[in-house]
């Protein structure tokens, strides 16, 4: 059987390339570092006596702009890779970069509007806006937004089902075709098949929606949960701080492995412990919502109520469904199994977020517009949620990121133990925790979800730190 | 500060109370104990079997006293069995003839140092715990022992010139390495260092540079008797690697935190050379926020020691605990968790500790 090469026919062209600007890189890089012991630093600017400047350029400044300029060879290749895919007619011809590449397209297409949308006006789109002065924020904004839209067309972008199994493929290398492809079938696994024969890339594709469903969700409930004990631990202080400061090392304390162990089981599940889990950290959302109407609004009752009724009834509707499983119209249901995972996730989570709130608050409410708040005759909770949270944003936001991508490290670590998901389940944990069984002799299963993880939560950690240097500017 | 350590104490040992029960509670649930009957007794068992299964074997009863029984404060449960008379309970071996039955003491909890035994094997839990730890000990004090030096020479030398390029270089690998859980690195690690038909071991033996078919073994099974570079370097690298980033991270905020302050601008002025100025004057001071850093990695540190166990197949703490998880081994499963509980305890008062007496700043009065 004939297999697809890695670059198609761009092969000839591009290969020599890519390895020539990679060549150099790297020798630039130890020349480099060779100067940088032997003590040649790169060339220092000097101030003329008619005010002009001089540059003296050292060996070490042109190792330097070696290295900038076989980095750009190398993305320009990629991006030549990914452009060809897309243009070339045929399988063959694409390769299997290229043909990920095409199959890519909506998410390119996505991506690019995105980004062109967002640099003409980032001016006036506050923080979200400045995010794009910073390469490092852009970086990490691009390699999110990805999977994000990854997850959101996986429909469009993967080329098998999940679960589909064709035996005869079964372990087949990267590029492999298809026995007999029927008609409207993609005729290869780009990346090879897993030892069940089913197709790696589509799995990894589907992989990104099963792991965002969860992850930002999650996280999301954590912040609510998180926020809303910590705003008055830290705002009132006194026992209700020791308590809840106190419960919150407590669940700290517990290594997160454990806890999972002790959590994610079925036997847990008959016992119906997540039901009841899922019913106390599900109120919290709706608490925070209807607190934040109540003190912004009690002053036009109209409105207020408007807005509680509103909360409750949608609230309501969801809790019911989500954490009871009892919705009246039969829509909003949770699998016990995702629940436990969802709700444990929460569970974790939240201890650090009500820390990390409470630190804060206590900072702030020594400020001087919380005084004038409380001069004004504002209740506690208007100044807590209007006053202090706004203000306290910045390091929230920062940490939202960061949390998603722990989070998803927490679900890889579920999925890689197999705790609480189906078996066939594209989850990048689960793929994982297969594919390491034949991991040196098939390495292609396992890699491919594991660079996916990777790259996901390298790129929110990237976003929050280009979100903090931003944030810190102004 | 006698008082501030007592206090502290207290608090930690109302800590493990709490958590021991809640693990206590979690794995004596009803639905694990049915489980539990089934396993140890028959797999066909109908309701009312199972529940007869709980009573003779001690597990009814409310929870509370039988997590009495198990920390060795409440008298052990004892059962004289309706038919033949003999006597069974918590503190009589199962092996026990009647008289030694008599004679057998009335509190055993893992106060007097009963664990119990686990349902897989006739092995005193403590004892099957006490050689798996030290085996984790071994690849933890290793893995500690790569960590925290690179962690606080990447974290200094980033720190030292914010903003150069070597900053720059060095907090991008220290993102990436936190950004890569253990399950991801050690599977890349393998794909490239241990496997025969990938990475760069096919090149070299083709080479001849190595004996056997891979540079290093994608196992440590063969460390668990004996430690060798070929067989341990990548489990260490794994461990090491997730957590190293974000003490080099905290190593480098504290690091550039010290550098823009008045004393360390003064020495410039007076003339001292770079190399004095970071080795004597900022070294101390940047390095006592990473201590307390450093010792609370231990609970994250207990979580990468249970996957590398599973990933690299090393018999150790970590496996131990999977294996009591999945075997639903309740003894085996407490024991676990109570080393782990008290693991995690244990570094937290030492971090507090060992920061106050780090800090001149602080005084406890």
């Amino acid at each position: 059987m004939e297999l697809l090469t890695w670059s198609g026919a761009m092969g000839g062209f591009l290969n020599p390339i890519l390895l020539a600007a990679l060549a150099v890189f790297i020798i630039a890089f130890i020349a480099n570092f060779v100067m940088t012991l032997a003590g040649i630093g790169p060339g220092e600017m000097q101030v003329n006596a008619d005010h002009t400047l001089t540059l003296q350029r050292t060996p070490s400044d042109y190792a330097l702009m070696a290295m900038k300029y076989a980095v750009l060879l190398v993305v320009a290749c990629f991006v030549a890779y990914v452009i060809g895919g897309v243009l070339l007619p045929s399988a063959e011809g694409r390769g299997i970069i290229g043909g990920m590449a095409a199959r890519f397209l909506p998410v390119w297409i996505a991506l690019i509007v995105t980004f062109t949308v967002s640099i003409i006006f980032k001016r006036r789109l506050g923080l979200y806006g400045k995010l794009f002065d910073s390469p490092v924020g852009m970086i990490g904004f691009g390699l999110v937004m990805f999977w994000m839209f990854t997850a959101i067309f996986a429909g469009l972008v993967a080329t098998h089902g999940p679960i589909d199994i064709i035996s005869a493929m079964r372990n087949g290398l990267p590029g492999a075709m298809l026995p007999d492809p029927g008609d409207g079938d993609f005729p290869y696994y780009l990346l090879g098949a897993d030892n069940l024969g089913r197709d790696v890339f589509s799995r990894m594709v589907m992989g990104a929606r099963e792991v965002l469903k969860i992850a930002p969700a999650a996280t999301l409930f954590a912040f609510m949960v998180g926020v809303t004990l910590g705003l008055p631990a830290g705002y009132y202080g006194g026992k209700l701080d020791t308590l809840l400061t106190f419960t919150a090392n407590l669940v700290l304390a517990f290594p997160v492995i454990l806890l999972f162990y002790l959590l994610v089981t079925p036997e847990i599940v008959a016992a119906g412990i997540p039901t009841y889990m899922a019913a106390v950290l599900f109120l919290f959302p709706i608490i925070f919502l209807i607190v934040l109407w109540n003190s912004r609004f009690y002053t036009q009752p109209m409105r207020r109520n408007i807005y509680v009724a509103i909360t409750l009834l949608i609230g309501g509707w969801l809790y019911l469904g989500l954490a009871w499983n009892s919705d009246p119209l039969g829509i909003i249901n949770m699998p016990a199994n995702i629940l436990i995972v969802f709700v444990s996730v929460v569970f974790v989570n939240s201890p650090t977020v009500f820390r990390i709130v409470r630190g804060i608050v206590l900072d702030i409410k020594t400020r001087d517009y919380v005084a004038a708040g409380q001069t004004r005759g504002e209740g506690p909770w208007y100044i807590m949620l209007w006053e202090i949270l706004p203000n306290a944003r910045g390091p929230l936001i920062v940490d939202f990121c960061l949390r998603i991508g722990y989070t998803t490290i927490l679900l890889g670590t579920l999925g890689f133990f197999g705790l609480g998901v189906s078996p066939e389940s594209p989850d990048w944990g689960s793929t994982i925790n297969e594919g390491r069984r034949l991991l040196t002799i098939y390495p292609h299963p396992a890699l491919p979800p594991a660079l996916a993880l990777m790259s996901l939560v390298l790129g929110l950690n990237l976003l929050a730190d280009g979100l903090r240097e931003e944030s810190l500017k102004d | 500060m006698g008082l501030f350590i007592l206090r502290r104490f207290g608090v930690m040992i109302l800590t493990a109370l709490c958590m021991t029960f809640i693990v206590f509670f979690l794995t004596n649930l009803y639905p694990k104990l049915e489980t539990l009957a089934k396993t140890q007794g028959n797999a066909r068992m109908s309701d009312a079997e199972v529940v007869s299964w709980i009573e003779r074997n001690g597990y009814s009863g409310p929870m509370v006293l039988r997590y009495g029984q198990w920390l060795g404060v409440v008298p052990g449960w004892t059962r004289v069995d309706g038919t033949t008379g003999d006597l069974t309970g918590r503190c009589i071996v199962r092996t026990a003839t009647q008289a030694e039955a008599e004679a057998a003491p009335s509190f055993c909890g893992i106060i007097q140092g009963n664990f119990g035994y686990p349902t897989v094997s006739d092995d005193d839990v403590s004892a099957i715990i006490g050689g798996r730890l030290l085996l984790t000990l071994k690849l933890m004090a290793w893995a500690f022992g790569v960590m925290v030096p690179a962690a606080l020479v990447v974290g200094v030398m980033a720190g030292m010139r914010e903003g150069s390029r070597l900053d720059r270089s060095l907090s991008t690998f220290s993102i990436a390495s936190t950004a890569t859980p253990e399950y991801v690195s050690g599977v890349i690690f393998i794909v490239l260092f241990a496997s025969s038909t990938t990475g760069i071991s096919p090149w070299l033996a083709e080479m001849g540079w190595i004996e056997g078919r891979t540079l290093f073994l994608g196992s440590a099974r063969s460390a668990m008797t004996d430690i060798t570079f070929w067989n341990f370097t990548l489990p260490v690298m794994t461990i090491a690697l997730y957590g190293m980033g974000y003490i080099a991270r905290m190593t480098r905020a504290s690091m550039a935190e010290v550098m823009t302050a008045q004393y360390i601008r003064t020495a410039r002025l007076k003339g001292v050379s770079f190399r004095n100025i970071v080795l004597k004057h900022a070294l101390r001071n940047a390095l006592i926020a990473p201590f307390t850093v450093i010792m609370l990695q231990f609970p994250w540190l207990l979580t990468g020691v249970v996957i590398v166990e599973t990933l690299f197949n090393y018999n150790g703490f970590g496996w131990t605990l999977v294996q009591a998880a999945s075997n639903n081994d309740i003894e085996l499963l407490l024991a676990c968790s109570i080393v782990a509980v008290l693991v995690v305890l244990v570094t937290q008062l030492i971090s507090d500790i060992g920061y106050v007496f780090l800090n001149p700043r602080i005084r406890i009065s």
